[in-house]
């Protein structure tokens, strides 16, 4: 009998204690930023506001951003145009090209392309630099200054992440569709008028706010992800390191994640 | 001790990180005024009583007063009162890296905005001189300053608010033996010039009979020997007079494989 229970417990413990352990890091992990999320949303909205930091995030996030996401949009646009004319001519649907292209850049890549690019540019920063603060005691400093951590560095950069991804967005909707006009018009020959005119008619609001709500769940994701890693980053370098790696992993991820259910809220079927 | 409610009164602070029991029953008073060092081998659990007094860390168990109010725990409005009455100077100084130096030393006073920026540069200015650094450092940036700078600007920005405590967090490390006297003058010029209550915490004895007036032994997370700087020497406890000679042999022993 007692022979039973320690081979019962030897094939048990080394193959479910693994899974015990993730799935508790993980509870614990979603706690952590859920509370976080909400202290943070919870600075948001009170004051003091900090309005000359949320103007510097601004440009940061807003205007350093947008060559890469306007290089980004440019491209996707067409390369878009120029996928669709080889795969459409095949059925003499070269039509469907403005289409295509006005619809899958305002509805999808833009706002998700956008969102991976500044994923990668600014959550990154946010993570580095609110990381080296918290590893050089800046973050201490700053409560026993009496300025709160959460006001001063958090909540700034989830203000502008939210308000700043949708300009990005609307900028990059135009410059994708161009992108896509460019080549519709100077290599696959195109009217010009027709291909604008097309683009305009099948272009519904909704197509255009739903990646603008995208875009705005996304910047909110990307800072709340950049601060929340930064903020507990520990160790050093190396620390600092990881926790800006977790930032735009994770913040990618969630992009996506969040890309499908704001999909299906507003086209689901 | 001036006084009868103390400054900062600690009374059996507890604090774990897991299993590794840190502080275990600290007890601890700081009058009005007075200057207490906590000296400690590293690990002992020096910053981490610092931290528990500023909020920056919660102690499990135990009383943390100031002014005989009660701290652990607080929050809000009240928390926000208490640390008006901090200054602070981090072992690395902890300058903020994205502000220039005055900013730096003027932040609480732009923050709370009761100055316009013209005259929080002033009150800046006038804090880097009682450092010894003139105005021009005002517009230098915290990576262009050597690491006594550094102290000498984080001990500005520490007394730019006039507090009535002031915590030191080994303000020698990392500096060599004259600009480690230095900052230990402009210590105690700071807090007497303010009137200040200091606690601080060094394992740089020099340092310590400098700024003390009472010095108090952390070891195996709790204080072992408090007394007046003059009666270090003849403390008659083992632990306190190997700590303070420097030696290998005594009853303090270091995890150290040869």
């Amino acid at each position: 009998m007692l022979a039973d229970r320690t081979t019962e417990r030897r094939l048990n413990i080394p193959l479910l204690s693994p899974i015990g352990r993730v799935f508790l890091a993980f509870l614990a992990t979603a706690g952590r930023l859920t509370l976080f999320a909400g202290a943070s949303v919870s600075h948001c909205v009170r004051a003091p506001f900090y309005p000359r930091l949320i103007g510097h995030q601004m440009i940061e996030i807003g205007y350093y951003s947008l060559p890469v996401v306007g290089l980004t949009a440019i491209f996707t646009g067409m390369v878009l145009a120029l996928q669709s004319y080889t795969g459409f001519s095949r059925f003499n649907a070269e039509s469907a090209i403005a289409l295509v292209v006005v619809l899958s850049v305002t509805r999808e890549l833009g706002p998700v392309l956008a969102g991976l690019m500044v994923a990668g540019r600014i959550g990154a920063a946010m993570a580095a630099e609110i990381g080296t603060m918290r590893v050089t005691e800046q973050v201490d400093a700053l409560t026993t200054l009496s300025a709160n951590p959460f006001k001063y560095l958090v909540a700034p950069r989830l203000i502008a992440g939210t308000l700043m991804l949708p300009v990005l967005v609307l900028i990059a909707d135009i410059i994708g569709v161009f992108g896509g006009y460019l080549i519709g018009v100077y290599k696959l020959g195109f009217n010009p008028a027709n291909y604008l005119s097309q683009t305009w008619d099948v272009l519904e609001t909704q197509d255009v706010v739903s990646g603008l709500v995208k875009a705005a769940v996304y910047g909110f994701l990307i800072a709340l992800m950049g601060c929340y890693h930064g903020y507990h980053s520990k160790g050093g370098a190396q620390g600092v390191g990881q926790a800006t790696t977790n930032a735009v992993v994770s913040s990618s991820i969630l992009i996506l994640s969040f890309n499908y259910v704001i999909t299906a809220l507003f086209f689901g079927v | 001790m001036n006084g009868s409610v103390p400054k900062i009164s600690i009374r059996g602070a507890h604090k774990a990180f897991g299993r590794n029991r840190v502080l275990r029953g600290v007890d601890l008073d700081v009058g009005v005024g007075e200057s207490v060092v906590v000296i400690g081998g590293s690990g002992t659990g020096k910053s981490v009583l610092l931290k528990c007094i500023l909020g920056l860390l919660t102690p499990e168990a135990g009383s943390i007063q100031i002014d005989g109010q009660e701290v652990v725990g607080m929050g809000g409005y009240e928390r926000d009162r208490i640390m008006h009455k901090f200054g602070m100077l981090f072992q690395g100084a902890a300058l903020f890296d994205s502000l220039p130096v005055w900013e730096n030393v003027a932040f609480s006073l732009l923050d709370s905005g009761e100055m316009s920026r013209q005259e929080a540069r002033r009150v800046a200015e006038d804090k880097l001189a009682q450092v010894g650094l003139g105005p021009e450092v005002g517009d230098m940036w915290p990576a262009e300053l050597s690491g006594g700078m550094k102290k000498r600007v984080g001990l500005a920005r520490a007394v730019a608010t006039e507090p009535e405590i002031i915590f030191f967090d080994e303000p020698t490390t990392g500096l060599d033996p004259i600009m480690g006297d230095v900052i230990n003058d402009l210590i105690v010029k700071c807090v007497r010039e303010l009137g200040a209550t200091a606690l601080s915490i060094t394992h740089d004895m020099a340092s310590a009979r400098k700024i003390a007036d009472r010095i108090a032994m952390l070891y195996d997370g709790q204080i072992i020997w408090a007394g007046p700087v003059a009666e270090i020497d003849r403390s008659g406890n083992a632990y306190v007079d190997q700590f303070i000679n420097g030696r290998a042999e005594g009853p303090i022993k270091m995890a150290v494989r040869v």
